[in-house]
């Protein structure tokens, strides 16, 4: 529209506005348009805040557990005390318990805080150390009958409470309740934390440990559950791999259309929606109620877990399989090749990355899972012994990584609460691990037809 | 003999029957291998399976059967005194396992020689201390009949096992034997051998019926049993749960509804937080977002679903629980006195929300992308702008579809069990508060079954009665979903 021509047509009353200018109607309508679509930006950031303020807390929370507060401490071996015959027998040493140790270590306490002023009594110098001070000792002199009479220098842990303060978890104000530990107790660590006897490091102990009694949280670590975990995974590994792989082979390459292949279809789409608490309870009933193998052994939760993850590998090495082209199979059906000599010579190495994506994926699973493992017996039992051999891997009471994260969130001092989100750290470094190993398989050796 | 030494034996019969097999076929074919009907590796695997599997049959069903054919010689030994004592059969019988293991390590550490061990009388003997010594902890004195029910079960394992380890080698070496003198370069070993390894794979693929088929009679025999104990409608009906931990003389109520309620109320809190979330999360993604944002956020959104639940229970317990204190308990931020801990139906059901946001997200997108792009276009030949082509066009079109996702969705909340273990608390309690503590159905099946290892009072039992609940409910609505999801796929495809 001109100028000039608008004066030229009068006819036409200008009831119509302009196109260049929206109507109230289409302003409500782009606004509408406009809020729809801000209602999806805030599901997706609202999602993505959720998991940031998830690893977030994790992070935040479990980072501690991963160092310890020690303290150092010249303690002297005396003689007299541990081996009062003086002929070094191992036996005679053996027999002065941890209540023969704590004067020494209450001595090399007082020593060490001498130049401190504290108003801390001597008596109750010890309660800044673990309760395991006194073990530690006596197992390092039944291990070095040769030390006695010398003076070693140990590296002691401190108590659980010591640890949180110099964490900033435990606070002046906690300790006014707290019976175990009072502010004197902590001017004094702020000191000999200046002298340089009280440090924290990184805490080995933590990833490499065994569990400890619900009164020693400084004590416990994940690693003797980290086996447990290991030889369950070993398991189904073994197991749901050659068992996944043989059973997809046949439903995809072999089965005939007919009402067996279809129940068989429909069981493994329903398993693999069937809660896993469910297969908790077949684990239970079948391993253990009835087939009466030991219980909280890695064994049964790797059979359980077997169960569990066999439908996931099989959906995926059906997937996989599925992607080899009919063409492969025809060019080896097509010179000789018997049916079984196509599946196994050139469909599976082709579909391979395919079904190995799939199990890790499938493993990464089980490796978190929890509640089968409960019913079973994986929990409430101290894993403090490593097993002696591969037979007692498999076959003595262990934990798993889960589960003893899950008791650590049961127990009632906060201090475990920490082991229990480093001990999540731990779990989801293995779970990265795994998918990131999945996701370069299917990058580098995943074929496109 | 050792399970592990059979097991080697037969093994070593295996690669003997191959190395055997193939000399022999290429023997018999003068030692041309284009004279052989099939390549000479399927002569020596045809006789080694021969040897390896009926052995290995044999050996798997003989470790199931014998325990229980000893278990039923034995316990017709024990009086019924005992079992009055003890409680049940079960427990003597563990008993009686647990002396006669006892024992035979005993024999096997050198401890005792084996005349003694069966020698052994309650009268002059004191077989617990004996035990005791040796690291077998028994939970009472070993009486008569128990020792003599001992005894009968050793001697009973001792020559089911010389039989077993007989018969195991017998059949291996039967088997190795008849295939080896069939060996002939006529032979069809490739067909046989692959009609073999078809077996083997059927087998493998009938896992899963027989998981089914474990899962449900599992289920459904200790359902029974517990059924026996107490009475079915008061389970289904009952208003009230309160199990006595005794174990005798109190009785207690074993009501499911309030168990029901809490797994409901709790799903339904997950289902509002996570179905708008990720209904709306899904439609960005497959209409409005561009390839970058696509691509960063999808993957990151799944993150969610990857991570374990335990990691989610741990973050309601000790996150989110008493961030809802601070906000909704007394003197907290809204000034409001409706919460008195930390573990509520709120927590549990906001942080089963999160998680299951990629699930709804995942499936809605696929179901989204599956509406054919031509009605998407004719909505906007018509002028409709994108949000309204999604609300009247494609929302629509997809709806059966997403009513399948959040069924699905739904069936996993129902089913979860750490997070409500963990978030939930522990009090079964019919309330609408949401602020309060209540507790599920997968919750309890935890608390009733862990580190009991006694199947026989109703306390431990009804945990069946409730799993077989969840599977019902679950599969039911999973069928439903996949049928509903299914029905609609076909209608565009």
């Amino acid at each position: 529209m001109t100028d000039a021509s608008a004066p030229s047509t009068p006819v036409a009353a200008p009831k119509a506005k302009s196109l260049l200018t929206q109507d109230d109607r289409t302003k409500r309508r782009n606004a509408a348009e406009k809020r729809f679509r801000a209602y999806g930006i805030a599901a997706i950031t609202v999602g993505l805040l959720f998991l940031v303020s998830l690893l977030w807390a994790i992070v935040q929370n479990g980072t501690p557990a991963f160092t310890q507060t020690f303290v150092t401490l010249d303690i002297a071996l005396l003689e007299e005390k541990l081996d009062k015959n003086g002929n070094r027998n191992i036996e005679d040493i053996k027999k002065v318990s941890t209540f023969g140790y704590s004067p020494l270590i209450n001595d090399a306490l007082i020593a060490a805080t001498a130049d401190i002023e504290t108003e801390v009594e001597d008596g109750d110098l010890k309660k800044i150390l673990s309760a395991s001070a006194a073990a530690i000792v006596r197992d390092y002199v039944i291990e070095n009958p040769d030390q006695i009479g010398e003076t070693v220098e140990f590296r002691l842990l401190t108590s659980s409470r010591v640890d949180g303060y110099l964490k900033g978890r435990v606070t002046r104000a906690d300790l006014a309740r707290d019976k175990n530990l009072d502010a004197a107790h902590l001017d004094l660590i702020d000191a000999m934390v200046a002298a340089g006897a009280v440090e924290k490091v990184f805490n080995w102990d933590f990833i490499l440990g065994a569990d400890a009694s619900e009164s020693r949280p400084e004590q416990a670590g994940i690693g003797v559950s980290m086996l447990g975990s290991f030889f369950m995974m070993l398991v189904v590994l073994f197991l749901a791999l050659p068992i996944g792989v043989a059973a997809s082979i046949y439903l995809e390459e072999f089965a005939p259309q007919n009402k067996f292949t279809d129940l068989i279809e429909v069981n493994i789409s329903n398993l693999a929606a069937v809660p896993s608490i469910v297969f908790g309870i077949l684990g239970l009933a079948v391993f253990i109620q009835f087939a009466h193998l030991p219980q909280s052994a890695p064994l049964v939760g790797g059979l359980t877990l077997t169960l569990m993850t066999l439908p996931t590998i099989v959906i995926s090495t059906r997937a996989a399989l599925k992607a080899v082209p009919p063409s492969i199979r025809d060019a080896a059906l097509g010179v000789g090749a018997s049916k079984m000599q196509s599946v196994f010579h050139h469909v599976l190495p082709l579909a391979m990355p395919g079904i190995l994506t799939g199990t890790i994926i499938g493993l990464a699973q089980a490796l978190g899972e929890t509640a089968p493992l409960l019913l079973i017996g994986m929990v409430g039992y101290i894993a403090s012994n490593y097993p002696d051999g591969i037979a007692s891997g498999f076959l003595d009471p262990n934990s798993a990584m889960p589960a003893q994260i899950y008791e650590w969130a049961k127990r009632a001092d906060p201090a475990y609460y920490e082991r229990a989100w480093g001990g999540i750290i731990v779990l989801l470094g293995f779970l990265l691990t795994m998918n990131i190993i999945a996701i370069i398989l299917r990058r580098r050796f995943e074929r496109r037809w | 003999m050792s399970n592990l030494l059979i097991i080697a034996i037969i093994l070593a019969l295996g690669v003997a029957g191959f190395i055997m097999g193939r000399g022999r076929a290429l023997r018999s074919a003068g030692g041309d291998k284009r004279e052989l009907h099939s390549l000479p590796i399927y002569y020596g695997a045809n006789v080694a399976l021969s040897a390896l599997l009926p052995a290995a049959g044999l050996l798997a069903i003989w470790l199931i059967a014998q325990p229980f054919a000893i278990n039923n010689a034995v316990s017709g030994l024990i009086l019924d005194e005992s079992i009055e004592e003890t409680g049940t059969r079960d427990l003597v019988m563990a008993d009686v396992r647990r002396v006669a293991e006892g024992l035979d390590r005993a024999v096997d550490t050198g401890a005792m020689d084996a005349e003694a061990s069966f020698a052994l009388n309650t009268d002059t003997d004191d077989v617990r201390d004996t035990l005791g010594s040796l690291g077998v902890a028994l939970g009472s004195d070993v009486t008569p009949d128990t020792l003599a029910a001992a005894q009968r079960y050793r001697e009973l394992s001792g020559t089911g096992n010389l039989f077993k380890t007989l018969a195991v080698i017998a059949a291996g070496l039967i088997g190795l034997g008849v295939t080896y003198l069939r060996t002939h370069k006529d032979f069809r070993a490739r067909n046989t051998v692959e009609n073999g390894v078809l077996l083997l794979l059927i087998g493998a693929a009938c896992i899963a019926v027989l998981t089914t088929l474990g899962i449900v009679l599992s289920l459904i025999f200790n359902t029974i049993e517990f059924f026996r104990l107490y009475q079915a409608s008061e389970f289904f009906l009952g208003t009230n749960w309160s199990p006595s931990f005794s174990g005798r003389g109190q009785t207690s109520a074993l009501g499911i509804l309030p168990l029901l309620w809490g797994t409901l109320y709790i799903s339904f809190v997950a289902l509002l937080v996570a179905v708008p979330l990720g209904l709306f999360a899904a439609i960005y993604l497959s209409e409005y977002a561009s390839k970058g944002v696509r691509s960063v956020a999808k993957p990151l959104l799944e993150v969610l679903a990857g991570i374990p639940t335990i990691v989610y229970g741990l973050f309601a317990l000790l996150t989110v629980g008493p961030l809802l204190v601070e906000a909704f308990g007394e003197g907290g931020l809204f000034g409001v006195s409706w919460m008195a801990g930390g573990t509520a139906v709120m927590t549990a059901g906001l942080v089963m929300g999160i998680m299951l946001i990629p699930f709804v997200s995942s499936l809605s997108d696929d179901i989204i992308n599956a509406v054919p792009q031509a009605m998407r276009d004719g909505s906007y030949g018509l002028g409709a702008t994108k949000s309204e082509t999604v609300r009247q066009v494609i929302l629509p079109a997809a709806l059966p579809g997403i009513v399948g996702a959040v069924l699905l969705a739904a069936s996993r909340a129902i089913g979860e069990t750490m997070i409500v273990v963990l978030g939930a608390g522990a009090a079964a309690r019919l309330s609408l508060n949401p602020f309060e503590a209540m507790t599920t159905v997968t919750a309890k099946i935890v608390s009733q079954l862990t580190g009991d290892s006694d199947f026989a009072s109703p306390e431990a039992l009804v945990a069946f009665a409730l799993g077989i609940t969840l599977f019902v409910i679950t599969l039911g609505l999973n069928v439903f979903a996949l049928y509903i999801v299914r029905k609609y796929r076909e209608q565009y495809d």
